[in-house]
């Protein structure tokens, strides 16, 4: 019997269907196709999803939030396969219910037993409500709530209301792994009866006071805007509401005595131990502590977390470095404010340990769909920070001209170049730098993809950047 | 004409709460055009329950919010109202966008029904049709008096002026107020209103210099030219904004 308990036709044949897509875009060199296999599927029996998250033993849990569901997940798999627990993980770019649903279809094991195995699914904000009424999760991880693409969602409220919408569907007895420093999410904890996990940051020395990107937010319940005893990262923080006294709750997973460095990051979990990471910046030390969450309420063993924190590969085109004609250029992505932000941060650190006390940065602004339509954004990040110590600067992607008068009026020197072509980009980059120069690359998330297309093209760049 | 010693004092309003789609900008362009010709910008903060005194600025500024933080700001707006329309009497020029522009009015009606009051700085209201109905996003190209204006928009409600106000601009790429009459903004005396949220000045130099203008004339009581910029950067962020638009309206067509 190949669909125990009972066969399901209509299952089969939307397997079957879903997969035969998947060939034939092969075939065809569509391209990606990450979609289109679920699509199919989905025509043929609309609960093919739910059908195939049930037949995994070990249930399912879901990772979302506006930054670091990518590197969160990712983290999580890593201290999975530390730790021998078998499990099924959707790559990036496969976030939407379609995608999900390709994930399950392509699903190697999908004919074996899978009653040992862990569904683990990075899910779009958008997508929680629809994510969490098919699968089902045992445990369902909130990273963070920032304004992100305003012109795709709606506003920050729009995405809190989506989130409650998904508590309501989950199942009663499933853990909350919920960020206590961004009251937005800690808030989700008012519309639930069940177990909650808590992670935050407990490090007197490592507050900020960067006025950008910081949206007032205050409580759902009394309407009173929270105060901050310090803040981390935009508006995580420690909190409190001074009308009904509610507090940052106390983490269960707190964070200590951070350390960033350029290539890696490092923290104290009391419980575990110090943790290093391969990856820096505040919101990154986030991302392991969402992980960290959700792997204690797992029970996955101390040293595995450890030993999983410590090999998390840089998700796609995030904090990644590659030889260009002798160059040492490293991609930072930033896809909002909160990101640029942090962003920034590591980069005045890395200037201030600089020779000469600056640092070559090219900044990539596109406005598709993807990178948000609307650039108004830009004026949320503080490029001020960096003013001062900025050697060589370049303003690049679709939107270059808009990226060159944000820097003029943050201070910088004059863009070198403003050009959106990411090969004449390149040659600029090469032309204005000695051999040997280190230049940092912020793109946006499809400025971030044009660019490496063209570092692959010139060889650069190869199965080096997707560590599989 | 020597600006240098020269001092504007703005007033920006609820920058903590009605600051959603990067209208820091403006106070950023604002800043740096002023500094550039050597005139000292002020710049105070004012928010739920601080004072507004007219006779202490020369300029007022109000950036955008969500529904919420419309209510949030709604009440403490309505006590601040005999004072802001006193400033607005006596020419102070006045920047108020998308949430801001939308309370400069007589009032907003959401898609319950429910009735956010406004000041009435500006002769008009502002409707939501619910929220089965589609927002107004996307790229805006206008032409004002300030010449061609380019911004981006994102907005519910549809604003529907009387006669006692002027429009902003008229739509060239975009929505605009109410997707229908061609009109966007408002304008009264020295007080603008518009859509256009966030990044409006600093891609629109020739609207950031007549409000500093404006100001300059409201501290001193005389016309005082300003010293050209070198505005090439704006210029060309002016340029590939307004291409971006026109490509954009071509590939969505349906627009009404």
């Amino acid at each position: 019997m190949r669909y125990p308990p009972t066969v399901d036709i209509r299952l089969a044949a939307a397997v079957v269907a879903g997969r035969s897509a998947a060939r034939a875009s092969r075939l065809l060199r569509r391209g990606g196709g990450t979609a289109l296999p679920g699509l199919v599927a989905e025509r043929v029996d609309p609960a093919v999803v739910r059908k195939l998250a049930l037949r995994f033993g070990r249930g399912a849990v879901t990772v979302t939030g506006t930054n670091g569901k990518t590197t969160a997940s990712r983290a999580l798999a890593s201290i999975l396969e530390a730790s021998n627990v078998p499990f099924l993980h959707n790559r990036e770019g496969s976030n939407l219910m379609r995608g999900i649903g390709s994930t399950l279809l392509l699903d190697r094991g999908i004919r074996a037993p899978h009653h040992d195995r862990l569904l683990l699914l990075e899910v779009d904000e958008a997508t929680m409500p629809a994510a969490t009424a098919a699968v089902a999760p045992r445990a369902l991880a909130f990273t963070n709530l920032f304004r992100d693409q305003l012109d795709r969602y709606g506003e920050v409220d729009t995405v809190a209301a989506m989130w409650r919408e998904a508590l309501a569907a989950a199942p009663r007895d499933a853990t909350l792994i919920l960020n206590a420093d961004d009251p937005s999410v800690a808030e989700l904890a008012l519309d639930w009866a069940g177990p909650v996990h808590w992670f935050g940051l407990d490090d007197e020395a490592f507050a900020t006071t960067s006025a950008g990107a910081f949206d007032a937010r205050w409580c759902r319940r009394c309407g009173s805007t929270f105060t901050y005893e310090r803040r981390y990262f935009a508006h995580a923080g420690i909190w409190a509401c001074p009308g009904c006294g509610r507090t940052r709750p106390a983490p269960d997973t707190a964070g200590t005595n951070v350390r960033l460095a350029l290539d890696s990051a490092s923290f104290d979990v009391p419980g575990i131990g110090e943790l290093t990471m391969p990856l820096s910046g505040t919101y990154n030390v986030y991302n392991a502590l969402a992980a960290i969450g959700l792997a204690r309420v797992l029970g996955l063993p101390s040293e595995a977390i450890r030993q999983g924190v410590a090999a998390v590969a840089p998700a796609f085109g995030r904090q990644e470095a590659v030889r260009v004609d002798g160059r040492d250029v490293r991609l930072l992505l930033t896809k909002n404010p909160a990101g640029a932000n942090e962003v920034l941060r590591l980069l005045a650190t890395v200037a201030r340990e600089a020779p000469d006390g600056n640092v070559n940065v090219a900044v990539l602004l596109n406005d598709r769909f993807a990178d948000g339509q609307d650039v108004s954004w830009t004026w949320d990040v503080d490029y001020e920070l960096l003013a001062g110590h900025v050697g060589r600067c370049w303003a690049g992607g679709d939107r270059g001209p808009d990226m060159a008068l944000r820097l003029k009026y943050a201070g910088w020197p004059e863009s070198s170049a403003t050009v959106a072509d990411p090969a004449a980009l390149l040659d600029a980059i090469l032309r204005d730098t000695p051999s040997g120069a280190r230049i940092f690359v912020i793109p946006t998330y499809t400025a971030m993809l044009d660019f490496r297309a063209e570092l692959v093209r010139r060889g650069a760049a190869g199965a080096f950047w997707e560590r599989e | 004409m020597d600006t240098s010693g020269l001092q504007i004092r703005v007033a920006h309003l609820y920058p903590d709460v009605m600051n959603i789609y990067g209208d820091r900008g403006n106070v950023i362009a604002l800043r740096y055009r002023c500094r550039a010709r050597g005139i000292e910008c002020a710049v105070v903060e004012i928010t739920i329950g601080d004072p507004f005194v007219p006779a202490e600025f020369d300029l007022l500024l109000v950036g955008g919010g969500q529904d919420r933080e419309q209510r949030r700001i709604a009440d403490d707006l309505v006590e601040k109202g005999p004072a802001i329309r006193d400033a607005v009497e006596s020419d102070m020029p006045v920047l108020a966008v998308c949430g801001g522009f939308q309370l400069f009015g007589h009032r907003y009606v959401d898609h319950q029904g429910g009735i956010i009051p406004g000041i009435g700085i500006f002769d008009l209201e502002t409707h939501h049709p619910g929220p089965r109905a589609d927002r107004s996003i996307g790229d805006v190209v206008l032409e004002t008096d300030f010449g061609e204006i380019v911004g981006f928009e994102n907005h519910g409600g549809r604003t529907y002026l009387g006669p006692g106000a002027v429009p902003f601009g008229t739509v060239v790429r975009g929505f605009g107020n109410n997707a229908s009459d061609g009109s966007e903004g408002a304008r009264y005396r020295n007080a603008i209103g518009t859509y256009l949220h966030g990044s409006v000045l600093p891609k629109n130099p020739a609207l950031a210099d007549a409000l500093i203008h404006l100001a300059l004339r409201h501290r001193y009581g005389r016309e005082i030219e300003l010293p050209p910029l070198d505005d090439a950067t704006e210029s060309r962020a002016h340029s590939s904004a307004s291409a971006v638009a026109a490509r954009r309206s071509r590939e969505t067509p349906a627009r009404s």
